[in-house]
């Protein structure tokens, strides 16, 4: 019945126009709020549809579509979607439910445009995952940075501009080098379709330069250490919706772009430079562990978090080529790339609930500072309850789905090398470490100040915002199979197209 | 003897705007003061009907006047795009005017006459027929900056705008003697032929292109050759800037086509080399000191310069795929010139000229709507997609990848980067700083619609750039 409906399509252009419909309609009624739930949630439903139709047993794209858009150089607009994008869709349509939800009585001021960017925006992501042709996935993956750029800056913290400025250029200087590799690979290919680009064969040093350009302009968005510094000033100047989206999901366009690009269409490279990402993966795993350790600001903890956790997909996925050269079986590959997907799935979803956490405190209290806290689950009971649950997630206790995707990777990496195993797994220590000091000090001892004191605890809307997402996260910790089911066929897909050179 | 008749059907337009030109010309020395307003309505019906003009004559494509003047497809599109730009050009302009009381009917004659200029220079095939277009235009704007001519800052401006014109003309010329010294014609389509044919002295040849590129270099503003843009558009009122802003780069960039491509495009490595110096030397000057920018005037013109910088690109790749490329970055790069300025004049009245970076603070409190559309235009310049200045820079970074010049490339997207900053910097100003001031933003109901289906043209574009990138790329098959 609904085999002829172009889902994707649906689910791109309704967000984009559903958010044209609410920033027309304006601030002048109070239509704005439910107008962008119902659309934000109507879209999660339609997503939901991409899960329900999805064949787990191919990797061939699937929902495809396909139709002429700028023929004098053939390129199309051509959208499709594999066990590698259709998580990433859904967790994107989710988490915009969630960031309407949150700034429902918080954004007080331009409600409708500040409803209307996310909605874009939702739309605009959701085309990046769903692009098959080069230059449509570009186009829409730096159309998104309009959006972000205007709410950071219009509804961000005082020292909005830089940030959002910073993130803006960061972003742009990455993604230019992406273009520049687009367009060469187009000339050699005379094609623009991403699926061509898998196939054409290139000479190692063509792939060393594609494969550094696609890796400036994925690092800076995954954020790789060192093109990190961005991140921790935007998410500490963003409204919350803006960290929520920002870790949720922007951060794994970088992930996905790796995947899609440097992965198959520069597998020799990727295999000759796999040292640099997997020494940079690290040092973010371990060094940034520590950087976050000594954090004072509660936003920029969880970046730093953020940052770290990022780690382990770079890793997972560039370790394949090390446990391809000790094994000849790869089934550790399989897992270190599966473990890679469900490190994203799974942060999108707990980077989202603590950065929420974050935002409950600072609605009432109007500080992020660590200090300024302390004591909280005594004034905030079922609160505390959620934000220690996350924190738990966040540090990769066993049973949350923070633990599933680290586990794989660090169970991968054995497969590799016994020192990757080793540092991976610190992160456990330090991880644990910093996110449990950081709840120590926030949410228990005494009630620290008269603030504290009169905190009152989270209303309805809150509390269905953050339990939803504790279902998820438990949900996956608990049971994972139903998402790396889906992603299986993808993987493997992935895993022959980097053993197979193309020189 | 051999009488040839002269198929003046080729040229119907620029006649029928040549004795249009005379009858404004006419009205306004017999009405005086008074024939402001019939000017305009009279200009805007020339424009409009020399448009449909050339439109009836889409397809015809031949040689004229003893071969000194061509119409062919790139002529039609270009003459098209000049004319259609200049009427919106004239209704922004004529507010300014009038609000300024600079509103009097010599502004259109000297406009209609300009136009002219520049609808003959596209369609030069001769060495002399360029000049005289040149000329006709270029003489009609020394006169436009100086119109309000108790400012000074005007004055100087027109007075540097005469001197430098005048010698850029001067090497223009002197670089057309020596090629016609060494090929022995004028024609371009006879140069083109004897130099693929003859075995020419190349010094002397490379000597004399020197010169035209030189000339080029100065009509279009690149550097090194740039310095009286940022002085012109910043002094000269900004009717008049947003006039010298637009067509005439049009115009230009048919010249260089005219000269370098159908007349020397065989000795295509000669020029690509001093094309590439320009070309680099403008993106990097031209984004970098835009930054240091506190008038949105002078940062529109130092960012004028780099876009120039990226339609040289498209042109030194010497493909038919870099000329459309550059065609393409051409005219758009009109649409968002226009754009912009016309923000300028909507926001400035009497005693405010609004071109004050600091000016656009809290715009978008003030009025979202035209802070909107200044953000569609910024963020086009700085080819953010899905604007169609991306496009622009897309098609001419694909062409010279295509032609192998990656290092190029990569000082394009890098400058592109940079000039990224002072875009986003207008933005910031007016959607992230509060407002200073909140006096109402009035404007005339016909502007607010323009500068609408000005912003909303380049959004439009952007998200279905197929059709005039089709144009573009079949102008040159």
């Amino acid at each position: 019945m609904f085999t002829d409906l172009p889902l994707l399509s649906v689910l791109i252009w309704f967000p984009v126009l559903g958010g044209i419909a609410v920033l027309v309609n304006g601030d002048n009624n109070s239509f704005a709020r439910p107008l962008s739930l119902l659309i934000s949630v109507l879209t999660l439903v339609l997503s939901i549809g991409l899960y329900i139709g999805f064949d787990n047993t191919t990797h061939q794209m699937q929902f495809a579509e396909h139709a002429s858009w700028i023929s004098v150089f053939d390129i199309n607009y051509s959208l499709g979607i594999d066990g590698f994008s259709m998580p990433l869709i859904i967790l994107t349509a989710f988490s915009t439910v969630i960031v309407v939800v949150a700034g429902w009585e918080v954004i007080k001021d331009r409600v409708s445009q500040y409803m209307a960017a996310f909605l874009i925006m939702e739309g605009l992501m959701i085309a990046v995952f769903a692009s098959l042709d080069a230059i449509l996935f570009y186009v829409f993956f730096e159309a998104m940075l309009i959006p972000l750029f205007l709410v950071i800056g219009i509804w961000g913290g005082p020292n909005r501009v830089y940030a959002t400025i910073k993130f803006f250029l960061y972003t742009l200087f990455g993604s230019v080098f992406l273009l520049l590799a687009l367009l060469y690979l187009h000339h050699v290919s005379g094609s623009f379709s991403i699926l061509d680009f898998h196939d054409v064969s290139l000479t190692m040093q063509e792939q060393i330069y594609l494969f550094l350009a696609f890796l400036i302009a994925f690092a800076v968005k995954v954020p790789m250490w060192p093109v990190h510094t961005w991140l921790p000033d935007a998410h500490v100047e963003a409204p919350t919706g803006g960290s929520v989206i920002l870790a949720a999901i922007t951060l794994k366009i970088g992930g996905y772009g790796l995947i899609r690009f440097a992965l198959p269409i520069t597998p020799d490279a990727s295999m000759a430079l796999d040292w640099l990402v997997i020494g940079l993966s690290l040092t973010a795993v371990v060094y940034i562990g520590f950087v976050a350790l000594a954090q004072s600001d509660l936003k920029k903890l969880i970046a730093y978090s953020s940052i770290a956790h990022m780690g382990f997909v770079t890793l997972g996925l560039f370790i394949v080529f090390r446990i391809f050269a000790n094994s000849s079986t790869g089934s550790g590959a399989v897992l270190a790339v599966e473990g890679a997907m469900v490190q994203m799935i799974s942060h999108g979803f707990i980077a989202a609930a603590m950065f929420l956490s974050v935002g409950v405190l600072y609605d009432r209290m109007h500080t992020r500072e660590i200090s300024a806290y302390g004591g909280v689950i005594n004034t905030m009971p079922v609160f505390g309850g959620f934000a220690v649950f996350f924190a738990m997630a966040n540090a990769g206790l066993p049973g949350t789905s923070g633990f599933v995707g680290e586990f794989m990777v660090i169970l991968a990496a054995y497969q590799a090398n016994f020192w990757y195993a080793f540092l991976a797994a610190t992160t456990l220590i330090l991880g644990a470490a910093y996110t449990l000091w950081m709840v120590k000090r926030v949410m228990f001892g005494e009630v620290a100040n008269d603030n504290v004191a009169q905190l009152k605890d989270i209303n309805q809307r809150e509390f269905w915002m953050l339990a939803s997402l504790a279902i998820i996260v438990l949900a996956i910790g608990l049971w994972p199979a139903p998402l790396t089911e889906i992603m299986h066929a993808s993987v493997e897909h992935l895993l022959t197209q980097v053993s197979e050179s193309k020189l | 003897m051999n009488f040839e008749v002269i198929n003046m059907i080729f040229a119907l337009p620029e006649m029928f705007m040549l004795a249009m030109a005379c009858v404004i010309l006419l009205v306004v020395a017999y009405l005086g003061k008074n024939s402001a307003n019939l000017a305009y309505g009279l200009s805007q019906f020339t424009l409009v009907a020399t448009a449909f003009l050339i439109y009836r004559s889409l397809g015809d494509a031949g040689f004229t006047f003893d071969g000194t003047y061509i119409k062919d497809a790139f002529s039609d599109v270009l003459k098209l795009a000049i004319v259609i730009i200049n009427v919106a050009v004239l209704l922004y302009s004529t507010h300014y005017l009038k609000a300024r009381g600079l509103f009097k009917g010599e502004y259109y004659v000297l406009a209609i006459f300009s136009t002219l200029g520049m609808m003959i220079m596209v369609s030069a095939n001769h060495f002399l027929t360029i000049y005289l277009g040149l000329e006709l235009m270029s003489l009609c704007m020394y006169a436009m900056v100086a119109m309000h001519r108790d400012s000074k800052t005007a004055t100087e401006a027109a007075m540097k705008y005469f001197v430098l014109g005048a010698i850029a003309s001067g090497m223009l010329l002197y670089g057309m003697s020596i090629i016609y010294g060494v090929t022995g014609s004028l024609e371009l389509t006879t140069i083109a032929s004897t130099i693929q044919t003859g075995n020419l002295d190349n010094t002397v040849l490379s000597f004399g292109l020197v010169f035209l590129v030189i000339g080029i270099g100065f009509k279009l503003g690149a550097v090194p050759f740039h310095m009286w843009l940022p002085d012109v558009y910043h002094g000269a009122p900004t009717a008049v800037t947003l006039f010298i802003a637009t067509t005439p780069k049009i115009a230009a960039f048919a010249m260089a086509i005219r000269i370098l491509v159908d007349g020397l495009g065989d000795v295509h490595q000669h020029w690509q080399g001093m094309l590439i110096m320009l070309s680099v030397l403008s993106m990097i000057i031209g984004n970098v000191v835009a930054i240091a920018q506190t008038n949105l005037k002078r940062m529109l013109a130092y960012s004028t310069i780099s876009h120039i910088g990226f339609i040289l690109l498209g042109i030194l790749s010497g493909s038919q795929e870099g000329y459309a490329a550059s065609l393409f970055y051409a005219l758009v790069y009109s649409l968002m010139s226009l754009g912009g300025f016309g923000m300028i004049i909507l926001l400035s009245r009497q005693g405010f000229e609004a071109d004050k970076i600091d000016d656009y603070k809290g715009l978008h409190e003030r009025n979202p709507w035209y802070a909107l559309m200044m953000l569609i235009l910024m963020f086009s310049m700085a080819g953010i997609p899905p604007l169609v200045g991306f496009y622009a820079k897309l098609t001419v970074i694909k062409s010279i990848i295509d032609v192998n010049l990656v290092s190029l490339a990569i000082v394009a997207v890098l400058m592109s980067v940079i000039g990224a900053f002072y875009y986003l910097r207008i933005i910031k100003v007016m959607y992230f700083d509060k407002a200073e001031q909140n006096t109402a933003l009035e404007a005339p109901t016909d502007m607010r619609i323009m500068i609408s289906v000005n912003a909303l043209t380049v959004l439009a574009l952007g998200l279905f750039p197929g059709a005039l990138l089709a144009v573009c790329g079949a102008v040159f098959l």
